[in-house]
């Protein structure tokens, strides 16, 4: 099953690389993984999307605890949760018919054209991957130049929440 | 008090009570070895490989309880002690490392013996740090012993840029008390629900099995476990790693478990319906093929630490704690409880032990004109009153002594089970020997093995440590020859040892003793003319039968009752498969 895992761990150099370092030493799925610093700045919050049996999941969960750097650590997919991941794609937009057309598909999309050429639109999307996905699919008739994914980052809904 | 990087580096190693340091120089550490020379406090051993500097911090640990600590220099001498901090990160030993990094202003441009040590060692360290300001170092340290020797023990790694050494910085020293981590709070007490759970589950077993590890010994918790087995009567077996928790001699021991343990012991845990799993991690060379262990048994497990819990086997009642801790509050609740132990159930399943048992699966050849290796360490357990520390390399040699020398004792038996390094024996035997300068210490070792570290020798001379070496000479990488001839139609693709030195004269090129032994019947008297020897290293080279096996052997990814037997074990009889 796909986890989506959530963990404030020291703002500490080094600190990315033993998360990453685990996974791969321990032959676990990695999805996706995105960091930042928190409003705290000696804590960031990654969060990892994984995937694997029960099994697996609890020792993701169990050896990532065990690492020193992590202060907390919460899976999201346990209760309600909101995911969202933000993609920036780049598409041919020449003609007035590509145009159009590219930028109906982002209304529908709620997106955001955030850059113009005479031959290109940038637009900005944000939503859960399987949108993100959709938005690529209804694409198809179009030329897309480059798309960048910030992988997924996630909160719990309602009360619960990740903090010291 | 304003002091240098180095000079705090010191002085915070004398403020952990720090007895030895094993080091080896080199310009990444000079400052920190400069302020060595003028102290007495913390006394430096030089050793004549980084690699042997870790094994021998690592035995004084596994001796002591307390963490063992390395000095080396960047470069190769970090890489050099990989070995020895992977050997101690996999049966979780205490050790705290300091390696010395080029000068932070040139990390990351290939500097001169710059390695990066902490990616290296990041997969292999409880955890690493990077000292990049002198005002951190005290504080680091402070951490590194803290997470070295609390929860599930293990290396933590110290890498020292050389500048932060500088003897022209001086900053005030303090050193904390004290350290809390946010990110760092092991479990030590065990949750009370479960605790209670697990003692009514005991008291209701008809068939337990006690299967204890390294946790035992590790966590100190030996006399709890004795007083625990002792008020149930249940039998109990031990992982390698645990030995001499529970006395070896005692008539409810019934030997370790796994690939080379007893036929009883195996027998035990496959039958059982109750199985309380104390400081162990349900290894692969134990468990045998996962989906027929322990069959009927609903287990409790002990462990301080969550992800040794259910990471293999599935368990019914998971409790994190430290052994001790745990174990006394069982003791309590066992002790206040009006129900007791199944009697009657119990006088039956001993019975069913004592059948397997009179197989005496421990049986070899007592009437070879050969040197037998078995009778070599019982031997030596008798000279020594079975009181000796016995560290060992890796090996059939190795089995043998953990299957023959009889550990009553806990911290005594010291050998690398995770990694099974070879080349651990000799520098372990070191630590231990300065440890406790007057205890007898045994290196029990192969001919492959001991030509990993031999250098070592030289180190013993000039600290004068009596070690006495008993070398199992079987001119074969015995181990390796023993699965050739079971798994690979006894095809020995390299696995014999030719060209062998003469290790009498090695030896006394080294300054010390050694004593050949060839013949069965020269046996006791020069093992005890070696021993006599108090004050002197002595090496026994002693020429054994080559194509002795380890028995009882179960096959890898087999399950606990099937083990192939020692040709001297009783034939098995028709009434046994009843019993079971
Ligand atoms: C050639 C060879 C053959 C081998 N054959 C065998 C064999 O036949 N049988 C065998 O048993 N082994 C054998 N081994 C060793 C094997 O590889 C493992 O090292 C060993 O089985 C692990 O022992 P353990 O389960 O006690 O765990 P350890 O590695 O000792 O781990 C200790 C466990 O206790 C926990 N712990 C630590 N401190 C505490 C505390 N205070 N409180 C509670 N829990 C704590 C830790 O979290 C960990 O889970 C062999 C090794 C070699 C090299
Ligand atoms: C560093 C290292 N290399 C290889 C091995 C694999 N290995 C395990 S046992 C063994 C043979 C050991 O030979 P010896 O020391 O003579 O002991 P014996 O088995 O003959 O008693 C080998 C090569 C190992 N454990 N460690
Ligand atoms: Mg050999």
């Amino acid at each position: 099953m796909r986890h989506i895992i959530s963990i404030l761990i020291e703002n500490e150099a080094g600190a990315l690389s033993r998360v990453a370092g685990l996974f791969s030493a321990r032959a676990y799925n990695i999805e996706s993984l995105t960091v930042a610093p928190t409003e705290d700045p000696s804590l960031s919050r990654m969060t990892i999307v994984t995937n694997g049996t029960d099994r697996i999941i609890e020792q993701i969960v169990k050896q990532l605890n065990k690492l020193i750097d992590v202060v907390k650590l919460m899976d999201l997919t346990e209760g309600p949760h909101i995911e969202r991941e933000m993609m920036l794609i780049k598409v041919k937009a020449a003609t007035m018919a590509q145009r159009e057309d590219v930028k109906r598909l982002c209304d529908i999309f709620r997106g955001h054209i955030i850059d113009v050429t005479s031959s290109t639109y940038t637009i900005e999307l944000t939503g859960a991957v399987s949108k993100l996905d959709s938005f690529i699919e209804a694409l198809a008739e179009h030329k897309i130049i480059e798309t960048v994914r910030s992988g997924v980052t996630g909160i719990a809904r309602g009360e619960k929440s990740l903090h010291l | 008090m304003e002091l240098s990087g180095a000079e705090i580096l010191v002085q915070c190693l004398k403020d952990e009570g720090v007895e030895y340091l094993f080091g080896y120089p080199g310009g990444a550490v000079l400052h920190i070895y400069d302020a060595l020379y003028n102290q007495e406090d913390v006394k430096h051993i030089l050793v004549r490989h980084e690699q042997a500097a870790t094994h021998a911090a690592d035995g004084y640990a596994r001796a002591t309880g307390k963490p063992g600590v390395v000095l080396v220099t960047s470069g190769p001498g970090a890489t050099n002690a990989v070995t020895g901090i992977a050997t101690a990160y996999m049966d979780s030993i205490p050790m705290v490392v300091i390696t010395g990094q080029v000068s932070t202003a040139v990390i990351g441009s290939d500097a001169f013996q710059e390695v990066d040590a902490v990616g290296i060692t990041r997969p292999c360290v409880k955890h690493n740090f990077l000292v990049k300001d002198i005002n951190d170092l005290a504080e680091t340290v402070k951490k590194a012993f803290y997470v070295a020797s609390t929860g599930r023990p293990g290396p933590v790694v110290v890498d020292v840029p050389k500048d932060i050494t500088d003897p022209s910085i001086k900053i005030p020293y303090h050193y904390p008390d004290k350290v809390a981590m946010r990110s760092y709070q092991p479990t030590v007490k065990g949750h009370s629900g479960q605790i209670k759970r697990a003692v009514d589950l005991m008291l209701s077993a008809k068939k337990p099995m006690v299967y204890t590890g390294g946790g035992v010994v590790l966590g100190k918790g030996s006399d709890e476990l004795r007083k625990f087995v002792r008020h149930l009567g249940f039998p109990i077996t031990s992982t390698l790693m645990g030995l001499g928790a529970y006395p070896a001699t005692d008539k409810q021991f019934l030997g370790m478990l796994g690939m080379h343990g007893t036929y009883e012991a195996n027998m035990a845990m496959h039958d059982c319906d109750v199985l309380i799993a104390i400081g162990a991690r349900f290894d692969d060379r134990v468990t045998g093929k996962i989906a027929e262990f322990c069959p009927h048994a609903q287990i409790v497990h002990i462990d301080i630490d969550p992800s040794s819990i259910s990471k293999t086997i599935t368990v019914d009642i998971p409790i994190v704690g430290s052994v001790p801790d745990v174990l006394q509050e069982m003791n309590h609740l066992l002790a206040n409880s009006s129900k007791k132990p199944q009697k009657k159930a119990l006088e039956e399943w001993w019975k069913i032990i004592d059948g397997w048992r009179s197989k005496l699966c421990m049986s070899y050849d007592r009437n070879s004109d050969k040197i037998k290796p078995q009778s070599v360490i019982e031997m030596v357990h008798e000279i020594t009153n079975g009181n000796a520390y016995v560290t060992s390399d890796v090996g059939q040699h190795q089995m043998w002594a953990a299957q023959y020398y009889g550990f009553d004792e806990p911290n005594r038996w010291i050998n690398s089970g995770g990694l099974g390094t070879m080349g651990f024996g000799l520098p372990a035997a070191m630590g231990v020997q300065l440890a406790y300068p007057e205890d007898t210490v045994v290196c029990v070792t192969g001919e492959g093995s001991i030509q990993m570290c031999i250098q070592e020798l030289s180190t013993c001379l000039q600290y004068g440590l009596p070690i006495k070496i008993v070398a199992l000479n079987n001119r074969y990488l015995g181990m390796v020859r023993q699965w050739q001839e079971f798994f690979y139609e006894n095809r020995y693709s390299h696995s014999y040892m030719e060209s062998l030195p003469d290790f009498v004269k090695l030896t006394e090129s080294y300054g010390h003793v050694g004593i050949r032994i060839e013949k069965p019947e020269d046996l006791r008297a020069e093992l005890e003319r070696g021993f006599a020897m108090k004050d002197r290293l002595v090496f026994f080279d002693i020429v054994t039968d080559q194509t002795e096996n380890v028995y009882p052997m179960i096959a890898q990814g087999k399950a606990h009752n099937d083990m192939h037997m020692s040709p001297y074990s009783a034939p098995a009889q028709d009434s046994e498969r009843e019993l079971s």
